[in-house]
């Protein structure tokens, strides 16, 4: 089936480029968390009809794509998993708001379109910001910065876990469909009559595959409490960089940096 | 019904986040409370389960389509609606930072729609109620069809809220919402059927695996009703948000047709009866006089609580009725 190992494919590609060395890999994962969510929150912040100072905001993704070194082009393949609705929802908007906003070159733009079209850019750049994120820090090293975020251990150790366990699920998960698709190679899905033992087969293998990690993981010393992998401190360069994004991004929020650019070249 | 980011305000995606992190937070508590070591892999191998048997596509018989599991049902079933509602923050998590599933600003709204409804809505008011007094294929399958269909249509309706308040999109609310549910009730039921078929298959070879506290004859009504009050709170105070910024569907056919949000009303009853509404009204038009959110917020949960309050008081005085005719019967 494509979609397993598609999936399986993604979680494996990400745990690669997320590993890789660069100086945003470098940084800090708790850093690179406030940094993410504050981008997010500014960039989400921005009205509705501020189209021109929400493309301001693009300034951080062209930053973090050039000195990562991350390939833009699979950002796209991601931007397809939530754009369709974004885009949905903005298409949409030209209809219901067609208040008149001003005119360009002769043709009436309303507030509609311009909602929709920075709805539609701060689709784009949100779901690049937790691209950027992902693709330079590896999920340990964010759930570490969940644990210095004092995010009770039981729930880091559960994201942790259900993580690792996702590519060896997936693939029983794939082993399983294959068998079944060989034997009913017409049908689209899965039979109605075989839904339960099907989906069950998998649920008691996953049970079975837990107490044997259960088993491992005591005879390796575990007794209730997970130890994560030490990472380094932070350095002054981490520090630097919150505070050089922290001040760029309320820069770009609040002051109107392209009327401002735009008013040089225009009397 | 994963939610982006580019729908919310910051304000209505800081809210969310902070009713599910309390959610979570008592939800940790709670699986402390009888913490096993074992119950840790347990849960991390259940969420990745899930998130595996959620990629796998079930043809719906006489459609084209296909359909999934309900997710937060079946591990409410399996490991206990609080261990399910940590599982599914995981599920959500990394379905949001590995796929773009969801925004991470949106995690918040995503872990209450779709965890909270299922783990805590769709088990403690629907599935443990109906199987309490132990298990049956009847009993599995409507348990799960309707846990899967209310816990997916309150979800629907709250993306619809949630995106209403934060004002990004200009859709009318009344068009998302008639968009949101139908679609919702269709998939809602087809996971409550898969979900059904799953617990089925697993009640008879495996009966272990299923939580066992469900099926002990202890019904708590607390859990039931501060659910239903967190419930009614949330969409009462939210949905009068909406209210506030777009009129009344019936005042706003009046404002059609007349031109006036209220009729007027020189019919001498009429203006008697409304002179008494008036003075009985605690608070007029839903407001506090003037129109402010805090008002109208408020407003709505007042109303929202009164009409739970008056639920809950019919169900006792029923209840109460029952059991008198019960003892009458057992007399005679």
């Amino acid at each position: 089936m494509g979609k397993l190992s598609d999936a399986i494919y993604e979680v494996h590609y990400m745990d690669t480029i997320a590993g890789i060395d660069s100086p945003i890999h470098r940084v800090h994962p708790l850093v690179k968390l406030i940094v993410t969510v504050a981008y997010i929150w500014f960039t989400v912040s921005f009205n509705k009809y501020d189209v021109t100072g929400l493309i301001t905001m693009v300034v951080y993704p062209v930053a973090l794509f050039s000195l990562s070194g991350i390939s833009f082009g699979h950002s796209i393949k991601k931007l397809r998993v939530i754009l369709p609705f974004v885009i949905l929802m903005g298409i949409l908007n030209p209809f219901f708001n067609r208040e008149p906003l001003f005119l360009l070159y002769g043709i009436t733009i309303t507030e509609g379109m311009v909602s929709g079209l920075t709805l539609l850019i701060k689709g784009i750049l949100t779901v690049l910001g937790g691209y950027l994120l992902i693709s330079t820090t590896r999920i340990e090293a964010i759930c570490y910065a969940l644990n210095l975020l004092r995010v009770p251990e039981i729930l880091v150790t559960q994201i942790l876990l259900t993580y690792r366990y996702i590519t060896v699920l997936l693939s029983e998960a794939n082993h399983i469909f294959e068998a079944y698709s060989l034997r009913a190679p017409s049908q689209k899905g899965i039979h109605y009559k075989v839904w339960g033992s099907l989906i069950g087969q998998l649920l008691f293998r996953s049970i079975d595959r837990a107490t044997g990690l259960y088993d491992a993981m005591v005879l390796r010393g575990y007794n209730g409490n997970f130890r994560h992998s030490q990472l380094p401190k932070a350095r002054w360069q981490d520090s630097a960089y919150l505070l050089v994004w922290m001040a760029a991004f309320a820069v770009l929020r609040y002051t109107s940096l392209t009327a401002l650019i735009g008013s040089l070249f225009v009397r | 019904m994963h939610m982006a980011d580019a729908l919310l305000s910051p304000a209505v995606g800081g809210a969310m986040y902070a009713a599910s992190a309390v959610t979570a937070i008592y939800s940790v508590k709670k699986v402390k409370e009888d913490f096993s070591p074992k119950k840790v892999p347990v849960m991390g191998v259940m969420g990745a389960f899930v998130f595996a048997a959620q990629m796998i596509n079930f043809s719906i018989p006489g459609t084209g389509s296909s359909g999934h599991i309900c997710g937060g049902i079946l591990l409410a079933a399996l490991l206990g609606p609080y261990a399910a509602f940590l599982s599914m923050i995981a599920i959500l998590l990394i379905q949001c930072l590995l796929f773009a599933d969801g925004g991470i600003l949106a995690l918040g709204c995503n872990i209450w729609n779709m965890a909270f409804y299922a783990c805590f809505f769709g088990y403690f008011c629907l599935y443990k109620p109906i199987i309490k007094n132990g298990m049956s294929r009847a009993k599995i399958v409507l348990a799960s069809v309707l846990g899967c269909v209310l816990s997916l249509q309150l979800g629907a309706f709250s993306v619809a809220l949630e995106t209403t308040i934060s004002g990004i999109s200009e859709l009318p609310f009344s068009v998302f919402v008639a968009a949101m549910q139908p679609i919702h009730l269709a998939i809602g039921t087809i996971e409550g059927l898969i979900t059904a078929a799953v617990l089925i298959f697993v009640f008879e070879t495996r009966p272990e695996l299923l939580n066992a506290e469900a099926t002990e004859n202890k019904f708590s009504l607390k859990k039931v009703l501060v659910i239903m009050g967190i419930v009614v709170v949330l969409v009462g105070g939210a949905l009068s948000l909406v209210a506030s910024s777009n009129p009344d569907g019936l005042e706003w056919s009046i404002g059609q047709v007349t031109g006036k949000d209220e009729l007027d009303t020189d019919v001498s009853v009429h203006a008697a009866l409304a002179d008494v509404q008036e003075k009985t009204a605690v608070l007029p038009d839903y407001s506090f006089g003037n129109d402010n959110i805090a008002g109208t917020s408020f407003s709505g949960i007042v109303g929202s609580g009164l009409v739970a309050g008056l639920c809950i008081l019919l169900a006792v005085i029923f209840g109460v009725y029952k059991k008198k005719k019960k003892a009458d019967v057992e007399k005679t």
